[in-house]
Formats: structure tokens, C-alpha cells, sequence
């Protein structure tokens, strides 16, 4: 069984206004039996924090195309994407690249 | 377990860059940024030393990375450029009104002179005075079309030799995909051209130095270097064109990153049959800009607004240049067509 984990979770690139404006989230994640992964996170999200147009953050299992994705100030393509397993006091950063330059 | 920097094999990776799929550091990531937009100037012979240039800056991301880019290469090789930042007022409440307070900042962070030109003061309409005449759907066409002539005046203002943008690999994928689905082979041939030469009155050359850049990376690279910009959609944007191609393009890199780059390769080695009618350039015959009509799109756009004839210059209607120029004026049927907008 595993504790529950504490999580920051920051929002940028105008991500930040489909929930609510906050930039950032201190959230703690219920503990379950298996370890926490990023694909279970996207659906805790969307169920708990996301309050609006959940198109617009995510799409199928993922995010939507266009929103990056940092654990722990790294690309999420280096940490197994979905599959990454969430530690306690990770820092997962979501920026929205969908704007005007 | 950290993936190590694919460059100096010293420091965890943070990013794996779209574009060649290493694994780079911090530190390599901002060199290999900076030296590709550096080797991109060079090669496309971009700059002369002593000229002066306007960085066109919105505020936003591109145009951030852009003017720090810039500043940096500037210094670091010695280019020998007199900078400066130029911004256009477009008159969108809640958008640009915002973005106009980061460049501000962005003045002061990068010590650059700033200069604003408004629509307002260039052609007595703000962007949500056009949006209640003209519509949702039609408005981007006006934004554009004056957009760019505000920069090359503003730019004449400001007596610059070149005008620079922020535009991104992105954005110019976009536009090739954009011209294949409207047929717009004129455009396809010129879009991804990465300097425009200088051609007619009132008119300052422009180049896309971020051209090769990707979206992701300047991005990143932003948000590492802790740059400040602002990032909201322009609240009319939802419902323009060029969102169908952006969101296409995004599915594509998320499947083969390269995509990006092979399209803009596409875009730059096509070649378009002979015999195809193509648009002769001109000048236009009300105030000398650069126009393949009798009349250039914005004198046409600006009427239809005095006028009250909102889709004057949406679509078709060269036939009626010649009745505008005598101030002759247009049957009943003809005034008809051009008044009906669809909200």
C-alpha cells in the first residue's frame, strides 16, 4: 500500500486559465495500491482541478498536442512520458504553446 | 534514472529536441538554440554591419526570445546592428492592451528604444471598432492586411534598414499547409521565403531569423532562461483559418517531429508550372504601396469600412476598383452583396 504523495503542479503559457487563473497547485494524491503514474495524474486532473473545456488540456489518454510537459524541470519525453512513476514533492510543470508570439 | 546530455555527457538532459532528437542540458540547449538562429542569420546573409534594425515585438513569446536572441548574437559576434523594438497597437481590449505592458518591460530589460504605432492613429479603426462592423469571421484578414503595413510605416518612422519577426518553424508550416487548402499558389510560392527584398515606396525589407526555430524550443528555451512574456490567445482567434492548420500540424509533430522542418523544406523546393496565371506586383494608384490591384488590400479594406460596406476586399471584387478610385458610385445590387456579414 502505498502513502500518499505530495505534489506541485505549475501551470503556464495561458494553460492557467482553465483552472481558474492559479498558476500553481500544492496537490497530495491519495494513496492507492500501485505507484502513481503520469497517465493516472491527466485523469485526476481532469476529474479534481480542470473546470472548464477539458478539450483543451487534454486529448485521449494524453495532452493535448501543443501543451509541454516538465517533471522536475525536465523534458517529459526523457522521463517516460505517461509511464513515469510520481515520487513524493515532484514538480510537474504544463505550458501552453497555443498562443500568439 | 537521469538521461545524460547527448552533447557533453557531463549533465542530466532536460530536453529532447524535436528537431534532431538528442537529449540536451541546459547550458547545450541554449548554445545549440542561439548558434543555429546565429548560423541561420549568417547563411541567409540576413544583416549588413551598421544597419539598423527593428525587432517587431508583440510581447509574446517569439518576439521575446526573438529580441533577446538578437541583443546576444549582437554583441556575441559582433554584427555591429543598431536594435530597436517596434510594436503595433491593433485597438484589442484585454489582448494587446496587456501584451503592449510586457514590451514595455521588455524595453527596460534589454535597454532597446521602443516605438508603438497604433491603428488607430495610422487608420481611425481599432480592431473591436472593425470587429462590430465586420464580423467574426472576416476580422483576422483586416488585422493582417494593416498589421503589416502599420509595421513597414512605423519602420519608416523609426528611418530602419530591416524590419525582423518572430515568426517560427511553426508558423511557417502553417502557412505552406495553409496555401495548399485554399489554393493559394501565389502565396505558396513566396511564404517560406526567409527575407523579403525591398520592392516599391513605403515598403522595409523583412526577415524570419527563428524561421528554422521550433515552437517547442523557444518555448523552453524562454521558460529556462526565466524570459518574461505574455501568453493569451487574442480572444478573436478562435475562429480563424489558420487554427484548422495549427492544430493538423501539432498532431503531425506528436507523431513524427521532424514534420515540421520537412514541410518548410517542401514549401521552399516547390515549383509552380508555366502557364499559371500569376499577380503582376504594382503600386497602388490611391497611396503608392505595394499592391498586384489597382488598389492595394488595405485601401480597399478601409473603404469598405468608411463606407459601411464591410465585405469590400473579402473575396473578389476587382472589377469594382476602378468605380472606387472615379468615386463613382455602385448599383444597388452591388452595395447589397457587400453589406451582408455573417456573425
Amino acid at each position: 500500500m502505498a502513502a500518499p504523495i505530495a505534489i506541485h503542479l505549475e501551470f503556464g503559457g495561458g494553460a492557467e486559465l482553465l483552472f481558474e487563473g492559479l498558476k500553481e497547485h500544492r496537490v497530495t494524491l491519495p494513496s492507492q495500491l500501485e505507484p502513481w503514474d503520469m497517465k493516472q495524474l491527466l485523469v485526476w486532473i481532469q476529474r479534481n482541478l480542470l473546470k472548464e473545456r477539458p478539450e483543451l488540456f487534454v486529448q485521449g489518454d494524453s495532452v493535448r498536442p501543443g501543451i509541454l510537459v516538465l517533471i522536475n524541470d525536465a523534458d517529459w519525453e526523457l522521463m517516460g512520458e505517461l509511464e513515469y512513476q510520481l515520487q513524493d514533492q515532484d514538480n510537474i510543470v504544463f505550458i501552453s504553446t497555443l498562443h500568439g508570439g | 534514472m537521469p538521461v545524460l546530455c547527448s552533447a557533453c555527457t557531463e549533465k542530466r538532459a532536460v530536453l529532447k529536441r524535436p528537431k534532431t532528437g538528442h537529449s540536451l542540458c541546459k547550458e547545450c540547449f541554449f548554445w545549440a538554440f542561439e548558434e543555429e538562429v546565429h548560423y541561420t542569420i549568417v547563411a541567409a546573409q540576413l544583416f549588413k554591419p551598421g544597419e539598423t534594425v527593428a525587432i517587431a515585438a508583440s510581447g509574446g513569446k517569439d518576439s521575446t526570445v526573438l529580441a533577446h536572441v538578437m541583443k546576444l548574437l549582437n554583441e556575441r559576434y559582433s554584427y555591429g546592428l543598431k536594435l530597436m523594438l517596434l510594436s503595433v497597437d491593433e485597438g484589442i481590449t484585454g489582448y494587446r492592451d496587456d501584451s503592449l505592458e510586457t514590451v514595455k518591460r521588455n524595453q527596460e530589460q534589454y535597454e532597446l528604444p521602443l516605438k508603438i504605432v497604433s491603428y488607430e492613429e495610422l487608420y481611425g479603426w481599432t480592431m473591436d471598432a472593425i470587429v462590430k462592423q465586420v464580423g467574426l469571421k472576416n476580422n483576422c484578414t483586416f488585422c493582417g492586411v494593416f498589421r503589416r503595413q502599420a509595421l513597414d510605416r512605423g519602420a519608416i518612422i523609426l528611418k530602419v534598414d530591416k524590419i525582423c519577426t518572430g515568426h517560427n518553424a511553426d508558423d511557417v508550416a502553417e502557412t505552406v499547409l495553409m496555401n495548399v487548402l485554399r489554393g493559394d499558389v501565389a502565396r505558396l510560392r513566396r511564404c517560406t521565403a526567409i527575407s523579403t527584398a525591398s520592392e516599391g515606396e513605403g515598403v522595409v525589407p523583412r526577415c524570419k531569423p527563428l524561421k528554422y526555430s521550433y515552437e517547442k524550443e523557444i518555448v523552453l528555451y524562454a521558460y529556462f532562461k526565466k524570459l518574461d512574456y505574455f501568453s493569451t490567445e487574442c480572444i478573436y482567434s478562435p475562429n480563424a483559418y489558420r487554427g484548422y492548420a495549427r492544430t493538423f500540424l501539432k498532431d503531425l509533430e506528436s507523431i513524427r517531429p521532424s514534420s515540421i522542418m520537412d514541410i518548410i523544406h517542401s514549401g521552399e523546393n516547390l515549383c509552380v508550372r508555366e502557364g499559371v496565371k500569376m499577380p503582376v506586383q504594382g503600386t497602388c494608384k490611391r497611396c503608392g504601396y505595394i499592391s498586384s490591384q489597382a488598389l492595394c488590400k488595405s485601401c480597399v479594406l478601409l473603404e469598405g469600412l468608411n463606407r459601411g460596406l464591410p465585405k469590400l476586399g473579402i473575396g473578389k471584387h476587382h472589377r469594382l476598383h476602378d468605380k472606387i478610385l472615379s468615386q463613382q458610385p455602385l448599383t444597388e445590387k452591388e452595395e447589397r452583396k457587400l453589406k451582408s456579414v455573417d456573425f
